[in-house]
């Protein structure tokens, strides 16, 4: 009986010392998952690294059903700026920039090879400034994305492609959203977004050398 | 599929929530991932939910995915070794932060079974109702009671062996 009452006054008096709390990072993060949900901007395969089949189903589901919603307007929708930020965002917050990991062009052009309906161009700029570190698939506007991941200075960027219906060619035009700044043009077909917090004025190199 | 429900019913049983996945998934990241997807599997059913007690709903949900994630993970063992329990230590700040008892309680209740280790985590720990504990374990009334039993007679043979009690 004594040592019945010693394990009531053990819980009693270090019970609470054993409980553990949900980190505030973790909770956050639940959070603004949560609150991130109605906006057209979820990305798959960003989901594919944290929380494994559920997550991505239940996501899948959402993002269909806002997909089917939106209309497909491509380079310098506000829209569309918006999904390029959320899932440049989340690409970093979810620690899974790259799929393929390579400073190669080489490398990274045939990996996305079976994995595509398109051949994305890739080229690595590092004598410019803007180091290739790899690429992964995404996607925007309800279609499959290449993108690919550069480093400038310490920040990260990402370049984001796919085929448009649009046979026009436009120059790259920017657009800032919530201090991000976006370039978007097409050229040969091709839909491109570039996206990060690099001041404008350094983004748009890259993006120069990427229409060029 | 309402957010300021989840907000209102949810939210608050987070520590609860993410205590029980550390406790079963002995381990920070498998707690997280346990949490993430309890969360959205909560989010996705909450407009079912039928309990009175949301708390145990979602416990519910969590007991669940730890112990899917122990299976997948093969680690679904009864008794866990005495080098599996020196790799599992808490991080140095959270032992600096309690005194001797605290830590042999803690390495008491790790080494008990996981059935023995949950159902005195919910009660003694985290303060659950025997009606909220039956919801979340899914056993009846009367169980809950005789298990908690032999739970606590259990931890007490693992703390006079520890030279915790006499």
């Amino acid at each position: 009986m004594k040592s019945d009452e010693n394990i009531d006054r053990l819980f009693k008096t270090h019970g609470h010392q054993l409980k553990y709390s949900m980190p505030s990072d973790l909770k956050a993060k639940i959070l603004s998952e949560l609150e991130a949900k109605p906006t057209p901007s979820v990305s798959i395969y960003s989901w594919l690294s944290i929380g494994g089949g559920a997550v991505a189903a239940v996501f899948a589901l959402v993002v269909s059903f806002q997909l089917g919603r939106m209309s497909t307007s491509g380079p310098g929708d506000v829209v569309v700026a918006q999904e390029v930020v959320s899932s440049h965002v989340r690409s970093l917050m979810a620690n899974h920039l790259s799929d393929v990991i390579s400073t190669d062009q080489h490398t990274v052009k045939p990996w996305f090879e079976g994995k595509l309906d398109f051949a994305p161009s890739v080229k690595d700029f590092a004598a410019d400034g803007f180091a290739l570190l790899g690429g992964r698939l995404d996607y925007i506007e309800g279609r499959p994305t290449a993108a690919l991941v550069y480093k400038f200075n310490q920040h990260m960027i990402n370049v984001f492609q796919h085929p448009t219906a649009s046979a026009e060619s436009s120059t790259p035009r920017l657009q800032s959203i919530r201090g991000y700044q976006i370039f978007s043009w097409t050229k040969n077909g091709m839909s491109f977004w570039v996206v990060s917090d690099v001041n404008a004025a350094d983004l748009q190199k890259l993006a120069d050398l990427l229409a060029h | 599929m309402d957010e300021s429900k989840f907000k209102k019913l949810i939210v608050p049983h987070f520590d609860t929530a993410y205590s029980l996945a550390r406790w079963l998934t002995r381990n920070d990241a498998d707690a997280a991932d346990v949490i993430q997807d309890s969360c959205l599997k909560a989010f996705r059913f909450l407009a079912k939910m039928s309990s009175d007690s949301p708390r145990a709903w979602f416990l519910q949900i969590v007991r669940n995915t730890s112990y899917t994630l122990l299976k997948n993970k093969k680690q679904y063992v009864e008794m866990a070794s005495e080098s599996d329990v020196a790799d599992l230590q808490p991080d140095a700040e959270t032992i600096l932060g309690q005194n001797a008892s605290a830590k042999i309680l803690r390495e008491a209740l790790d080494e008990l079974t996981v059935e023995y280790k949950e159902i005195l985590v919910l009660r003694e720990l985290e303060e659950l109702s025997y009606d909220e504990i039956s919801e979340v374990i899914q056993i009846p009334h009367g169980t809950v009671m005789s298990r908690l039993a032999r739970a606590r007679a259990q931890l007490k043979k693992i703390l006079i062996s520890k030279g915790a009690l006499s």
